[in-house]
């Protein structure tokens, strides 16, 4: 009897369907799984993004009051075109609208993510960026004040830098050299400069890179010119409405 | 709970004298990946008991189904499929330590120990000494890993679990943090440093020296 069950173990026949049926149940098993939890990860995924815009504009918010922090705070968001014009139909703060859902450098991007903030008063339009740091993906938020030029805050963040080094970019003294410094100037879009510590740049504003993490930074200081300088004409118009 | 001496020997040897990390020299990558700050080390540590315990069980419950020429493959789905479930939920209830992690949880699949001990002791043993092997090797493994992330942190962010301890006036008196320690070497150092202290320790690891 056992030996008939070791003879059988080694039979094609046996091995093959097996392998069939243990990976049907398997794929069930993962299937129900992700689909029990889908939806407490998208909501983690959409409350981490409100985290960072809500950080560009130098709040931290705690996961759990970032969703009525971002409520109150941003009242208006949507989509622009590349003459900076409002598209239609786009408005929306919620994660379904098209400004949130929209990830910025896949293929059926309609338009340029805009999102509109009032804090304390103050006008404030928040800007998504991405770009290219040393090992991988960077992307951020950048903040600027109703005349289009001036930066109120601005947010990181990165896939794989080196901890120490290049991933230091998140941290508030990196991201806080940005407030007040200008993208525009005499009237060109300049935007804001990256440079080694210690170095200055004629013409532009500029803040510190990091130390050791220079790649990074440089990945910074070109997002910020190709991400925000596609805003360009959208910041100009905000300009001329002053 | 009475434990025989053997199921002792089982649950406790991966904690000291058959540690996976400091005796059997496995699951080393993923050591001095997540082991920068102490709660990936943490999550990281639960993680692997976890998936090791319960791919243990699902494989001693297996062993006498599975066929031979299959067996590594049959290891591997029932590994993947642990480690798949253990990352969607931290997705869920841990997206903090999870964007921490990164890779690393998806790359438990390829942790030595895990695929070692399925190869090694779940194949010829039942259910409950395999679910014991599988805690005790998770939690060896764990343990160093909650040291080694112990004195990262400590010493390269001045923090624990993300909370300063060491005070702002040592700052102001010139104390720094040690970068270094945030980098991968530092943690293969600290690791040779447990593996030093163990082995004096423990004559009977030493190898003899003609």
């Amino acid at each position: 009897m056992d030996n008939n069950r070791i003879m059988n173990r080694e039979n094609s026949g046996y091995t093959i369907i097996y392998a069939a049926v243990m990976v049907i149940i398997v794929a069930l098993g993962l299937a129900f799984t992700h689909q029990m939890l889908i939806e407490k990860q998208t909501a983690n995924v959409n409350i981490d993004k409100m985290q960072q815009i809500l950080r560009s504009l130098n709040i931290d918010a705690s996961t759990n009051e970032a969703q009525a922090q971002y409520d109150s705070l941003v009242k208006n968001a949507y989509l622009v075109d590349n003459k900076g014009a409002k598209i239609e139909g786009t408005e929306g703060t919620t994660p379904n609208d098209p400004a949130f859902s929209t990830e910025l450098g896949s293929d059926d991007v309609r338009g340029l993510p805009v999102y509109e903030a009032l804090v304390g008063g103050k006008q404030v339009f928040v800007l998504p960026m991405r770009g290219a740091g040393l090992w991988g993906p960077i992307w951020g938020y950048l903040a600027v004040e109703a005349d289009g030029s001036t930066v109120y805050g601005s947010e990181f963040g990165h896939a794989s830098e080196t901890p120490g080094l290049g991933a230091e970019i998140v941290t508030p003294a990196f991201r806080k050299q940005f407030i007040g410094k200008k993208l525009f100037k005499e009237g060109n879009f300049v935007s804001v400069a990256v440079v080694k510590p210690g170095r200055s740049v004629a013409n532009r504003d500029y803040v510190d890179g990091i130390s050791g993490g220079t790649i990074t930074s440089q990945g910074v200081d070109k997002m910020l010119l190709n991400s925000v300088g596609e805003y360009k004409s959208f910041l100009t118009n905000l300009q001329t409405v002053q | 709970m009475a434990l025989s001496s053997k199921t002792k020997a089982v649950l406790l040897g991966p904690l000291n004298k058959n540690n996976p990390i400091i005796v059997q020299v496995l699951g080393i990558c993923s050591a001095l990946a997540v082991t920068s700050k102490l709660e990936p080390a943490l999550v990281m540590a639960i993680s692997v008991t976890i998936v090791v315990a319960f791919a243990n069980v699902i494989i001693s419950l297996l062993r006498k189904t599975i066929p031979n020429r299959i067996r590594i493959i049959v290891q591997l789905v029932v590994a993947a499929a642990l480690v798949t479930i253990v990352s969607e939920v931290l997705k869920a209830y841990s997206y903090e330590v999870n964007k921490q992690l990164s890779v690393f949880v998806g790359l438990i699949v390829t942790n030595c120990i895990l695929m070692g001990r399925l190869e090694a002791f779940a194949l010829g043993n039942g259910p409950w000494p395999s679910f014991l092997d599988g805690i005790g090797n998770g939690l060896g493994y764990g343990w160093i890993l909650v040291v080694v992330g112990f004195f990262r942190e400590l010493l390269g962010s001045g923090s624990l679990m993300g909370h300063k301890v060491i005070p702002q006036s040592f700052y102001d008196a010139g104390y720094e943090n040690n970068g270094l320690m945030m980098l991968a070497p530092m943690a293969i150092l600290l690791v040779a440093c447990i593996i030093w202290i163990h082995r004096a320790n423990n004559k009977e690891l030493q190898e003899e020296n003609n």
